[in-house]
């Protein structure tokens, strides 16, 4: 007998969102900004939070504060329990192989620098490669130029196109024998491009390199699912996704964890310590050295709960007619051209008008209430890729309405006024 | 607080046709300056001559904000001594961080232009990035400064 389908996070959910209630449970959202009805388009940048998760880390505070994995306390025991609680929350949420494989770090950066410090120092000889594309944050660029400069190991960056996809054939040469690591990211903040990863996994996987995906813009977008990606490393950040700001998360594949060295050192990474050497706990511990944020931690688990209960399936089909709608009316304004043109995107629009700096164009937009993000999106390399100095950027969340899309759009029209 | 007060006419104007907006060779006093934050990136020149400035230029990319403070900073500063150039930083700075006195903002002429800037603290750099440029090529030709 067969059993029943699990339904996992790709099943279609049949009721569209209700984007009304959806707003309703952020109460940011319903403030006044510069005497306006806030405008909220800076969402890859971060998210804002639903009252929820505002409840779950203030419900924390005032009734269950305690220090976890070392008292022997009411307290630490409820707060031990709905630390690790979070942490089988997380694997189910990206549908991970096991709890054991969610470490808990401070953001998508920290579980970058834990990677190459751990498992890039420990496996890079000079002479290897690692290998990440033209479209990284620099959060997927700088802490591999650290551990190669510390190994000898060569950084190479696979090309991209002028839509902003991956070039593939570059990438087929650059996956080479001495190749150590692919790094990539799955959803390009500053472009907007969604990569093939799973097919990269697999292309990575047949020469037997290891791959590291940046998921801090496809956690809280796409629907992530572990098994299915078959990467080695998922990294992604909690405030993102609705959750509380210093606190993020590393996917390891278990086996390599295990072989890995530690990052840092200090309390509940140990199995014991003697003065002469110390022995370490096992995954995820490991990794978890000194008190962890745990509030943090609490609030993402309030946060995972929330997107899973608005389903990131309805949240990628709104999301994608919010930025169809805006990618083909900021398209239409006069001087405006779009920077990441790939027929794969979601959530980010990036965009130049001719003669108005990124910078004025993000201060009118503000003056009318309207939040973008303008300059590098820490992505400098894809700026100068383009050929522009900076880009502004409107970036999108299930809470956002077509109107907001008309709001910008005026917006965007009286940026062409002011500077004639 | 409103937006015509930031981008004043004279502003916009410099923004569309910079003034001195050109390199110079004849002179080692040249300086580069960055804003990581926006990307914002230009070069100053200034040729002095007895202590005195008697010639300005820049080029580079940037907001409106920043080329209009390059363009008219290039034309405020020249047959100026260097004492006075620096003077004027001070009083221009105080201007755009909301410090000068209204009595004392007359005394900067044109500069005083800017004066909305201070009701919007994130474009402070935007409007002093040129100066700080220019003190680096008056101090230490060949400079790179950063507003970070
Ligand atoms: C693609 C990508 N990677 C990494 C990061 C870094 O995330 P954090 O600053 O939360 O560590 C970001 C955030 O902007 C991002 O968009």
């Amino acid at each position: 007998m067969t059993a029943a389908p699990v339904p996992t996070l790709a099943t279609p959910v049949p009721v569209p969102l209700d984007v009304e209630r959806l707003r309703s449970d952020f109460p940011i959202l319903g403030q006044p900004v510069r005497g306006k009805p806030l405008v909220y388009l800076d969402n890859a940048a971060t998210s804002q939070k639903p009252q929820v998760v505002i409840d779950a880390v203030t419900r924390f505070y005032a009734s269950e504060n305690a220090n976890i994995h070392r008292g022997v306390h009411f307290l630490s025991e409820r707060a031990t329990l709905a630390y690790d609680a979070v942490r089988e929350k997380v694997a189910r949420f990206l549908n991970a192989g096991s709890a054991r494989e969610i470490i808990f770090t401070r953001g998508t950066t920290e579980s970058i620098n834990l990677v190459a410090q751990s498992f890039g120092r420990a496996v890079l000889r000079p002479g290897d490669e690692v290998l990440i594309t033209g479209m990284e944050h620099h959060s997927n660029i700088v802490p591999w130029q650290l551990v190669c400069e510390q190994t000898g190991a060569r950084l190479r960056a696979i090309p991209i196109t002028d839509t902003g996809e991956l070039d593939l054939e570059a990438f087929d040469r650059l996956l080479g024998e001495r190749t150590r690591l692919l790094a990539l990211a799955h959803l390009s903040n500053a472009l907007g491009t969604i990569n093939p990863v799973r097919d990269l996994v697999a292309r990575a996987h047949a020469r037997g390199i290891p791959v590291l995906v940046d998921g801090a813009q496809s956690a809280p977008h796409l629907g992530v699912d572990l098994q299915a990606l078959d990467c080695d490393f998922f990294a992604c950040s909690g405030h993102k996704m609705f959750g509380p700001t210093g606190v993020g998360v590393l996917y390891g594949r278990e086996a390599l964890l295990e072989r890995m060295p530690p990052w840092q050192g200090g309390g509940d990474m140990i199995a014991s310590v003697t003065l002469e050497r110390s022995t370490w706990a096992p995954v995820p511990a490991k990794f978890e050295a000194g008190t962890p944020m745990i509030a943090e931690v609490i609030g993402l688990g309030a946060a995972v709960d929330y997107l899973s209960a608005v389903g990131l399936t309805a949240v990628a089909a709104w999301e994608h007619e919010l930025l169809a709608v805006a990618s083909q009316r900021v398209g239409d304004i006069e001087g405006v051209r779009l920077v990441g043109t790939a027929p794969a995107k979601a959530s980010v629009l990036s965009f130049v008008m001719e003669g108005v700096h990124p910078h004025d164009i993000g201060t009118v937009l503000d003056d009318e209430g309207i939040a973008i993000r303008a300059g590098h999106h820490c992505a400098q390399p894809v700026m100068q890729r383009f050929g522009v100095p900076a880009t502004a950027r409107a970036s999108f969340a299930a809470y956002n309405t077509l109107e907001e899309v008309d709001a910008l759009v005026r917006g965007l029209r009286r940026v062409r006024q002011v500077f004639g | 607080m409103s937006l015509n007060e930031l981008y004043q006419n004279v502003i916009l104007e410099h923004n569309r046709s910079p003034r001195n907006y050109r390199s110079m060779d004849d002179t080692d006093r040249k300086a580069e300056g960055h804003n990581p934050l926006c990307g914002d990136q230009l070069t100053v020149w200034v040729r002095v001559n007895d202590d005195v400035i008697q010639d300005a230029s820049f080029q580079g990319s940037g907001c409106a904000i920043s080329r209009a403070s390059a363009s008219l900073m290039t034309s405020a500063v020249k047959g100026r001594t260097r004492r006075e150039a620096e003077e004027l930083f001070r009083r221009f700075h105080r201007l755009v961080t909301g410090t000068l006195e209204p009595a004392e903002a007359e005394t900067l002429g044109k500069l005083a232009v800017f004066s909305g800037v201070s009701e919007f603290p994130i474009r402070v750099k935007c409007a002093s990035l040129s100066w700080h440029t220019l003190k680096a090529a008056l101090d230490a030709p060949g400079h790179t400064v950063s507003t970070e």
